[in-house]
């Protein structure tokens, strides 16, 4: 086996086969599926969650994880927010030429382990090539399949004045954490992305039964862009307050020297819920009882007034709008 | 004795809750609407985010006055901008706000990014590197005000003493202090007082405003962007008001010296001469902008370059020019959010992350 990804890894061919056999299935193989053919048999008891991600970030690599771990906890957390448990994966991996073996070999340890850490099996995959310059090193696309677990509705269109906001973590950390090490900055100061994998937090607040309206991790865009997803299409308007968000020092003041607003920084290991008013604080207490929502807060509410739109309490008491991010956004985050 | 001791911890909260509740004491007893105007784009967008405006009582109003250098560029800079770069005469280089404007025909400079004919630039100090790559002329746009103008002075001398024979400046400088007495001169006078920018003052000096003291009888303030700076700028500003005096007061001494930075003067002063500019929104204002001298004539884009005289056309219906004057409110513009926002601005004022209309639709008008 050469030490580089070459076009030919990608033909079909004897080499296809030959990177398979010794680089990837060694990694995904179960007692189950033991040869990741092109389509997988499942079988499940419930209503199913069915979700696809595609990976770009750039570099592949960062501190506190990389594109494989992103690439199966972004997934199940997107399927642990709807309501449901991640239970099954594919996995589509777009190679440039030049690709190291060893990184990928790197990149497909963390995905397996992440996908161990979550208890999903990969079930079917595909491998193609892309010539050097056409690709980002390694891109990833997962779709994940769930079983749903919480039998209420979980829609911004159950939100009702008086609801609580929570934020499950301190925020910022991973977009923060992907910058510095795609500018090599000297400023990144030791910041580790967030990437985690939700479902133990979601599950936790899936006792809340109905009180629990709505949750998304917040991704891309930050908890500004989420909030806003959230309340954008109802009659609700939303006051969050700039003092509750957890924040973790560090990262606050690398956003600060970047000129980044921390609240539009993208995150992978934090959620976004909207509980009811008189649950919150419970909310908050189960969340606590997990490393990942030690910094469990409650950091706004619903109202009437502004609907639509989310107010943003200053820490000199100022009102504004929290819009949508726009303009300069990072791209490739995830 | 102006009240900046007692708060120097500058983002503590508390601070600012107690200046807030200052300015609605004197507010409440000056009794009358009192217009201040930021001359800052900074200022514009930092007031926005931390909500001063809705901490501020209904009689005190904050304009916006021109301060963004995006914005106070005639639209016809930008035609010329555009020509340079379709006619291949020249690569354009530019820092990157001014790449999105519109020319008149709806085109910007970012739709040639990636081919080479424009280039973005962070810092002017890469204008080295890229005069190196390339054997066609490179043409800087110099668009700014005090703050930015002595390190694109310091790049262009420097190429200047090796002889560079490929980089060119298009000069759209501008100065703060001259525009100021254009917006009081307009009768009847609609402005009561200036928060003056911190950067810019960095340069010039506390001393640069004196004219407002002695000559205009308006108070100023130069405060920094720190919630509480801006705050207690504005603090200070009503306390001269009621006390009936026009004191310029430095609130951002951490930074802001009385002589400016002498030396950076120098070096814009040896590249630059003042001189007569237009304004957008303004018009032209005499000595309020700054040109190459003569000995350097041979880098002025231009002269060089043939490049027509500026002129001040705005798209239709667009308000930009009484907005940057602090006349008109971004929605008073019947293109504001409607035709015009900053993924597909029509006028600067939208364009620009510091200008007064995408401040104004990023962070709204909200109350307490």
């Amino acid at each position: 086996m050469k030490d580089y990804i070459k076009l030919e890894h990608g033909s079909g061919g004897a080499l296809s086969r030959k990177l398979l056999d010794s680089v990837v299935y060694p990694f995904f193989k179960s007692s189950i599926y033991k040869e990741l053919s092109d389509s997988a048999s499942l079988s499940l008891s419930r209503d199913i969650l069915f979700t696809t991600d595609t990976y770009v970030v750039d570099p592949p690599f960062f501190p506190g994880g990389d594109i494989g771990k992103l690439a199966v906890f972004g997934t199940c957390n997107d399927l642990a927010v709807a309501g449901g448990k991640p239970e099954y994966l594919s996995v589509g991996l777009i190679l440039e030429e030049g690709l190291s073996i060893t990184d990928l070999q790197k990149v497909l340890s963390s995905l397996s382990n992440a996908a161990e850490e979550a208890d999903v099996l990969v079930v079917t995959g595909d491998t193609k090539v892309v010539p050097r310059g056409k690709g980002g090193e390694i891109f990833i696309n997962t779709s994940g399949i769930g079983e749903r677990e919480f039998p209420h509705s979980l829609s911004p269109l159950n939100i009702v004045e008086g609801d609580s906001v929570v934020v499950t973590g301190p925020i910022g950390a991973h977009g923060i954490s992907v910058l510095a090490a795609r500018e090599r900055l000297g400023v990144g100061g030791g910041v580790v992305s967030d990437c985690a994998f939700l479902y133990p937090l979601c599950r936790a607040l899936f006792s809340l039964g109905d009180s629990l309206r709505f949750m998304r991790d917040a991704t891309r865009g930050g908890v500004a862009a989420i909030l806003n997803e959230t309340i954008a299409d109802t009659e609700k308007g939303m006051e969050v307050w700039e003092e509750a968000f957890p924040i973790d020092e560090d990262v606050a003041s690398v956003a600060e020297i970047l000129g980044l607003n921390i609240l539009e920084v993208a995150n992978e290991g934090v959620i976004v819920a909207v509980v009811s008013g008189d649950r919150a604080e419970e909310a908050c207490h189960l969340l606590k009882e997990y490393p990942l929502g030690r910094k469990a807060s409650v950091v706004g509410r619903v109202t009437e007034e502004y609907r639509g739109k989310v107010i943003l309490k200053t820490r000199i008491g100022g009102r504004r709008f929290l819009d949508f991010p726009r303009g300069l956004l990072l791209p490739r985050i995830c | 004795m102006y009240p900046d001791e007692p708060y120097r911890k500058r983002n503590d909260p508390e601070a600012g809750k107690i200046i807030a509740e200052r300015i609605q004491g004197i507010a409440e007893s000056l009794g009358r609407e009192i217009n201040i105007m930021e001359v800052c784009g900074t200022h514009t967008v930092s007031l926005r985010q931390a909500g001063i405006h809705s901490l501020l009582p209904d009689n005190i109003n904050l304009i916006s006055g021109p301060g963004c250098p995006v914005c106070v560029t005639p639209g016809s800079y930008i035609d010329n901008a555009v020509g340079l770069v379709e006619s291949g005469e020249a690569v354009v280089a530019s820092f990157g706000d001014m790449l999105k404007v519109p020319d008149s025909k709806g085109k910007a400079l970012s739709a040639y990014m990636g081919t080479g004919k424009v280039r973005t630039v962070y810092s002017p100090t890469e204008l080295s590197e890229i005069v190196r790559e390339t054997d066609k002329p490179v043409v800087f746009l110099g668009i700014g005000f005090e703050t930015t103008i002595p390190g694109i002075a310091s790049v262009f001398l420097k190429e200047h003493a090796q002889k560079t024979k490929n980089l060119y400046l298009y000069c759209a400088f501008k100065t703060v202090p001259q525009a100021l007495k254009v917006l009081l001169s307009e009768k009847p006078r609609y402005i009561d007082g200036f928060l003056l920018p911190g950067h810019v003052s960095v340069i010039i000096g506390r001393k640069a405003y004196l004219f407002l003291e002695s000559e205009e009888g308006v108070p100023g303030a130069i405060a920094g962007f720190e919630p509480v700076d801006m705050l207690l700028g504005i603090y200070s500003i009503l306390l001269n008001i009621s006390r009936k005096e026009n004191r310029v007061e430095n609130v951002y001494s951490r930074a802001v010296r009385e002589e400016g930075n002498p030396k950076a003067r120098e070096i814009m002063e040896e590249l630059l001469k003042p001189v007569d500019a237009l304004w957008r929104g303004l018009g032209v204002i005499p000595v309020s902008g700054m040109g190459l001298k003569r000995e350097y004539k041979e880098m002025d884009a231009e002269s060089v370059f043939g490049l027509s005289e500026l002129t001040n056309k705005e798209p239709p219906g667009c308000l930009c020019s009484e907005v940057i004057q602090g006349k008109a409110k971004p929605p008073d513009c019947s293109l504001f959010n409607d035709g015009c926002t900053p993924e597909a601005p029509i006028g600067p004022c939208m364009v620009s992350f510091e200008g007064t209309c995408s401040a104004y639709l990023r962070y709204g008008d909200v109350k307490v």
